[in-house]
């Protein structure tokens, strides 16, 4: 029954996508410059996240339809106003799939002319065909013959470029623009000045296009040195590409120009800056602006510098306010009510021997939580999760009984870290993770394997074969003993299957079954009863980077290279959902504790939290500085962590979709993240061979969002990293790459001895 | 390359010439000028696309280091063929080769010949990946409820912890092991009762008590346990009982040593760091007594010279070096100008311990500059009494020991002359020591062949020792004792009879005062009241046709006997008579000084130990 809902879902989705199913999956999919093959099911529909409409569509599209026409004559303020009268979000350009309502009426916007080329182009990535014809594209150049029908976007995306100016005047424009910022008042600089980034790689790729090899790199030289730091990667790449054919095959460069650069800026700058670039008659910076920039203008008070950098460094800006404006339901499920016999008697002992007062408040609170249903959660049957089996519930009644041993961790009492250090793994452990009930370990390794370790004194053991199977008392007490094999009872196991390194690693809930992605495009289950491979799910065709099961079990997400997070449930060999979207590799997947919603982290520095549901990205988070590696959610849901290469851990507000923290200190890319079961310290692991704790608890309760912050989302966040910092913990030599507390707040952290 | 910084980015690119030496590398020779830069642009964009793209797959191997397998995944990435088979053993595989005016850096591919893989033996298998946790952790996880860290000490607390945890895996890495919990040794209730028993024993005022200590020390088989806690006692008190100048109390600490030593299931290396620097204390310390002039310290520092060079014969390897160590600690402040009298004795004694060897290189040379040194205070206006005792103390110690060792090396005849001319003031002493060394190692040879032919009859042995330990140190014996008298002292364990020992060691305190035979004496009084069992077998060559000849008669106790016998024999030898009545005196003094030592709460500097 459950099944069929889940597929009923998918294919209602499916019918309303129909038109799009002819075209390829996703401009960035498409794009692929090798000679693979797009994707493995070049027939199966591809449910794009955006696709999904809210309710009412038809007066929405009304109101679109004039919108397009406000912007077709550039009368861009009524464009706000009646934006916001209407309350639309903006059209998400960068999600392509968005963009299909548009495509019936591709022809008539595709004379838009000039102003309209930017939303065009993205449109073009979708439906190719009649764009192409409308602009003035130059014809394909022979060396390009090659390149083959399978990709006409391309050159169309770069054909934008097209249209210049003088290239010696390029120099002129910028500094130009460059000397007038420099000049404009304090309030007003910095906020102007993140034009200067984006203004800066295309103008450099016009030139590039265009041939103009010389200029370019004079270009380059003379103003890279301008951007800021956290640029600095992105740089690197930009200076390799010297040649037209070069941008082909080139995704950073796509990514930029399928997307466009989401500035915020207030009114009063933008302004100033267009008031500036029309006296000057800077047409040519003007219709960069225009055609690649997405200008999110708002009223109030310009930001300050430190408040731009907090909020920049992805790779395609900020996100758009309106992006961040659906409603999350980031509140807890209710938890299944579960008798607790056997609890009761425990507790009783205990309570005869000392704290009879100390019982009855724990239980209320406890009977609390699960009675009174949170408005912030979703409803309960809001997706479809697996029923509870017995073992669940055993389970379940164990957790609470840890949970009455807990240890209340806060600022003076830090818990104690325990650390499994891998030998001799020569450098080859890539992923770690422990079960929920901290039991077993499980490593992927780049030599293909997976290894998985029991770390209480209860071996592993396999379940007899078929045969033996069959001679077994099935009617006996001790029938789960029995059907173990004492002959294979050892404290580890060694899992092959995968043909490349193994990325990621997740244990289900039940500890039934273990995922691993690797290298090789794949997702594997395997179960931890005959420790063999269940399942090959084969969906990404790149290196997947990430694996996690929902906390529910069932489900899961995995995302890689290929820069779409797809939602697997165990018994599909198809991907229930594919969250497309990032404009760089996905590089790690965490579930919601409701399991209603999946966040990503990307290579683009942006986090993602897409809905489960509806596919729908309803939150983008921008601040990090570096490819993001590591992502947790705190045990309420309420809040999230992020960290990054860039050594910083971030704190989300995913109620308000706000930035609320910004934790320094490790000098490393950060691998993992994990809050306590109270959710009061947050641990992080390094590559700087530290485990450092935050006080969680004090960072998340001096909050105070005001309205204004969360409508404008404009942060300001205290410098408050040392405060927060409660210890830092050195390894020998051993980069820690995976944390865990335990149900009783025990620390344990793993990672590879690296002498 | 894409690593350059950020003003190179730009012009960083493959140079021309490689593309042509790559050209012709595969067979294509005159590569137009033109394809070679457009080819280098493109091979350097590839290259740093590639490059681009790895560190993408090192980051998520979770590595700081870029290796072959990174590109390889790069490679496929890009769908194009990874190089199968680059391996290196070397960091930067590259050789270098110059000529026709061009350099080049090429990757060195030999021609491998399968039938010398296939036949060398195959590698050892690399030790395979385990999981490693600290024990009591896993313990406190399992189990107990969990630690909680007091804010004041979770930086050191925790921090020490994980290091402790990371470090053990570090696979018996020096610094691991230094980690490694320190693991006490508990000791039971008995144990601790034992312990205190004798401690108190050993130090207490009871002699008989004491004697039974050291016994149950030398011979208990079960005592390694607490072996760590008597070195600690031992040290402490020679520590604490140096600066309050308790001579009796050294003593009996000493003994406690010799018992330890004596024990044949104790093995004392582990706690030599202790025990050596105690002993050391005792024979070079400025001051051991009260009254320097009066109390009979030479006697210990004697005592503690043998226990010293008994330690160096059984413990001394070629890792510890504690012969040498000890001989250069003797020695230089045996050289020093400075030192006391007190101190220099010790050195002499100490050094002289070690061995004819020792004596022969580092004692006799310096023989004269040592006599002009004693004739400067002998003959010198006098400056203290104590000097006067010590110089006095040191001739005597330098007469006895080095005449034996002249008597073997210098041939005959022992013209007074010659050793004034050889070793200064005292040559003439020494010359008539050596005659009389010679007569008596004469004499003793008779005497052995007088012993071997007793042999039969171990009565008259038996009756010599007995008349001897009655106190009359009869007149018949002093010709035989001479030579044993030196011998004895390199025995390294004297001869220990059971339990006969109180009226011996009586005799052997009076025997104390008469500087020359002090040793010997304090070697009966410990041997008599440790009173074990121990062997003589390591009696040194000059003994051991007695020894053998006397356990060939008898087994056991009857062998040690004669032994003991031998050496009280000898006291009257080379000790003055007059000397006993002093001596016995000495010993009680001290004793009584003992009680107003602890009192009087001495602030002096504790003496100074040379090691």
């Amino acid at each position: 029954q459950f099944i069929l809902k889940m597929a009923a879902v998918q294919s209602g989705q499916s019918e309303t996508e129909e038109e799009k199913e002819i075209q390829p999956e996703t401009s960035n999919d498409g794009s692929r410059t090798d000679g693979r093959p797009p994707a493995g099911s070049p027939g199966v529909p591809a449910p794009s996240p955006g696709a999904v409409k809210p309710s009412a569509p038809g007066e929405e599209e009304t109101l679109r339809a004039v919108l397009r026409f406000l912007q077709k004559n550039n009368l861009s303020e009524s464009v706000e106003i009646l934006r916001r009268e209407a309350g639309l979000p903006d059209e998400p350009e960068d999600q392509t799939g968005s963009e299909s309502s548009g495509t019936g009426s591709g022809g008539q916007e595709a004379g838009g002319g000039v102003g309209d080329a930017g939303s065009l182009l993205s449109r073009v990535s979708a439906a190719p065909t009649p764009a192409a014809a409308t602009v003035a594209a130059p014809p394909p150049p022979p060396s390009k013959v090659g390149a083959g029908d399978d990709r006409p976007d391309v050159n169309v995306v770069l054909s934008a470029y097209s249209q210049q100016g003088d290239p010696v005047l390029y120099d002129v424009y910028y500094s130009g623009l460059k000397k007038f910022i420099e000049s404009v008042l304090d309030c007003h600089r910095a906020e102007l000045s993140q034009v200067f980034y984006p203004l800066f790689v295309h103008m450099y790729l016009e030139l590039v296009y265009n041939n103009h090899e010389a200029e370019s790199k004079a270009f380059f030289e003379k103003f890279s040195g301008d951007q800021e730091c956290y640029y600095a990667d992105d740089l690197r790449i930009l200076s390799s590409l010297s040649k037209k054919e070069h941008m082909r095959g080139n995704e950073t460069l796509l990514d930029f120009r399928t997307s466009k650069f989401v500035l915020r800026i207030s009114r009063d700058s933008y302004q100033l800056l267009k008031r500036h670039l029309q006296e000057r008659q800077n047409n040519q910076i003007w219709t960069i602006i225009q055609e690649h920039l997405y200008i999110d203008i708002f009223d109030g008070m310009p930001r300050s510098k430190s408040q731009i950098d907090a909020m920049s460094g992805s790779l395609a800006g900020e996100a758009k306010r309106d992006s961040n404006k659906a409603k999350v339901f980031y509140g807890l499920l209710k938890e299944p009510e579960i008798e607790v016999p056997l609890d009761d008697e425990d507790e009783e002992v205990e309570n005869e021997e000392g704290k009879p007062k100390k019982k009855k408040p724990k239980k209320d609170s406890l009977g609390n939580k699960s009675k009174k249903q949170d408005p912030n959660a979703p409803q309960q049957n809001r997706i479809p999760l697996p029923e509870l089996k017995d073992s669940d519930k055993l389970d379940k009644i164990m957790n609470l009984k840890e949970a009455t041993k807990r240890v209340r961790l806060g600022r003076d009492t830090l818990p104690s870290i325990c650390f499994y250090s891998f030998l001799n793994a020569y450098q080859g452990l890539t992923a770690v993770d422990f079960t929920d009930d901290s039991s077993l370990i499980a490593g992927g390794y780049a030599d293909s394997t997976v290894r998985v370790w029991s770390v209480t004194p209860k071996k592993l053991r396999r379940v007899k074969s078929a045969a033996d199977l069959s001679l077994i008392d099935k009617e006996s007490d001790d029938v789960l003993e029995r059907i173990m094999d004492e002959k294979t009872a050892s404290e580890s196991k060694i899992l092959h299957g995968h043909s490349g390194p193994v990325y990621g690693i997740s244990f289900s809930p039940d500890r039934n079954y273990l995922l691993s992605c690797s290298e090789d495009g794949t997702v594997r289950l395997w179960s931890l009863q005959t420790f063999t491979c269940l399942v090959g799910y084969k969906g990404h065709n790149y290196p997947v980077w990430d694996t996690q099961f929902s906390p529910y079990g069932y489900y899961f997400i995995s995302g890689g290279h290929d820069r779409v997070a797809r939602l697997w449930a165990t018994d599909h060999y198809q991907p229930l959902r594919m969250f497309a979207g990032h404009l760089a590799d996905i590089t790690c997947t965490r579930f919601h504790p409701n399991s209603n919603y999946v966040a990503t982290g990307s290579s683009d520095r942006t986090i993602r939290l897409w809905d489960v549901l509806t596919g729908n990205c309803v939150r983008i988070l921008t601040g990090h500085k570096g490819p993001i590696h590591a992502i947790a959610f705190s045990p309420n849901g309420k809040f999230m962590a992020s960290g990054a290469t860039d050594g910083r851990v971030l704190l989300w507000d995913i109620g308000h979709g706000i930035m609320i923290g910004d934790l320094k200190g490790h000098t490393d890319a950060i691998y993992t993240l994990k809050f306590s079961r109270d959710g009061e310290i947050l641990a992080s692991g390094s590559m700087d061979n530290t485990v450092r704790l935050w006080d969680a608890f004090k960072a998340f309760d001096e909050l105070e969002t005001d309205d204004f912050t969360a409508t404008t989302g404009h942060i300001h966040l205290p410098e408050n990293s040392q405060e927060l910092l409660l210890g830092t913990y050195l390894t020998k030599a051993t980069p820690v790459i995976h944390l865990h507390f335990t149900r009783r707040n025990l620390l344990l952290a793993a990672g590879a001895y690296n002498p | 390359m894409a690593e350059e910084r950020r003003p190179k980015q730009c012009t960083v690119v493959v140079p021309t010439e490689s593309m042509k030496a790559m050209a012709e590398s595969i067979g294509v020779g005159q590569l137009q000028e033109e394809s070679c830069v457009a080819l280098s642009d493109e091979v350097s964009y590839r290259i740093k696309e590639i490059a681009q793209d790895a560190l993408k797959f090192m980051h998520h191997g979770k590595r700081r280091k870029l290796t072959t397998s990174d590109i390889d995944n790069a490679l496929k990435l890009k769908n194009v063929e990874p190089l199968y088979g680059f391996q290196s053993q070397d960091f930067i595989p590259f050789r270098f080769a110059s000529g026709g005016g061009r350099e080049l850096h090429f990757y060195e591919e030999k021609e491998v010949d399968l039938s010398d893989i296939i036949n060398t033996p195959l590698p050892r298998v690399p030790l395979d990946v385990s999981l490693k946790a600290p024990k009591e952790q896993q313990k406190a996880e399992s189990t107990e409820p969990l630690k909680v860290v007091k804010p004041g000490q979770e930086e050191d607390g925790i921090q020490n912890k994980t290091q402790g945890a990371t470090s053990a895996e570090s696979k018996g890495k020096d610094k691991g092991l230094r980690l490694k919990p320190r693991s006490t040794h508990e000791l039971s209730v008995e144990q601790q009762l034992y312990y205190k028993e004798i401690t108190e024993a050993c130090v207490g005022s009871c002699e008989a008590k004491r004697a039974e200590a050291l016994q149950s020390i030398a011979t208990d088989p079960g005592l390694y346990q607490m072996l760590p806690r008597f070195s600690t006692f031992i040290s402490e008190g020679v520590r604490v009982n140096v600066v309050q100048n308790n001579l009796a109390l050294l003593i009996y600490l000493m003994r406690m040593v010799k018992a330890l030593m004596d024990n044949p299931t104790l093995y004392l290396e582990k706690y030599l760091h202790e025990l050596i620097p105690a002993v050391v204390t005792c024979i070079v310390s400025k001051q051991l007594c009260l009254r320097p002039d009066v109390d009979n310290h030479w006697a210990l520092r004697d005592f503690a010279a043998r226990l010293m060079a008994q330690s160096c014969k059984t413990f001394s390897t070629t890792t510890n070096n504690i012969q040498s160590r000890i001989t250069k600690t003797f020695t230089k402040s045996w050289l020093d100008e400075k030192t006391q009298w007190t101190t220099r004795y010790g050195c002499i004694a100490g050094l002289s311990e070690l061995g004819a060897d020792v004596i022969k290189t580092l004692i006799l040379p310096r023989l004269t500059i040592e006599g002009a040194r004693i004739r400067a205070v002998m003959d010198g206006p006098v400056v203290s009494n104590i000097d006067k005792i010590g110089a006095d103390h040191v001739q005597s110690l330098l007469l006895k020991h080095c005449a034996s060792v002249i008597a073997k090396t210098r041939n005959p005849p022992d013209n007074v002359e010659q050793y004034r001319l050889d070793y200064g003031y005292l040559g003439p002493m020494l010359c008539s020591h050596v005659v009389k060394a010679r007569t008596q190692a004469a004499l003793q040879a008779q005497q052995v062949n007088r012993t071997t032919l007793t042999i039969t009859q171990p009565r008259p042995t038996l009756t010599v020792s007995q008349s001897s330990l009655g106190g009359s140190g009869g007149p018949r014996t002093p010709s035989i004792i001479k030579v044993p008298s030196s011998l004895t002292l390199m025995s390294p364990r004297p001869g220990t009879p059971t339990q006969p020992s109180p009226p011996a060691t009586k005799y052997i305190v009076m025997a104390t005062s008469s500087g020359a035979s002090s040793t010997q004496q304090v070697i009966t009084l410990s041997s008599s009241q440790s009173g074990g069992t121990s062997t003589v077998q390591s009696a040194t060559s000059g003994l051991q046709p007695l020894v053998k000849l006397e356990s060939g008669g008898g087994p056991g106790l009857t062998a040690s006997r004669p032994m003991q016998k031998y050496i009280v024999v000898s006291l009257p030898s080379s000790a003055s008579l007059d000397g006993k009545g002093s001596g016995l005196t000495a010993i009680s003094s001290s004793t009584a000084q003992l009680e107003a030592g602890m009192k009087l709460e001495r602030s002096d500097s504790p003496g100074a130990s040379t090691h």
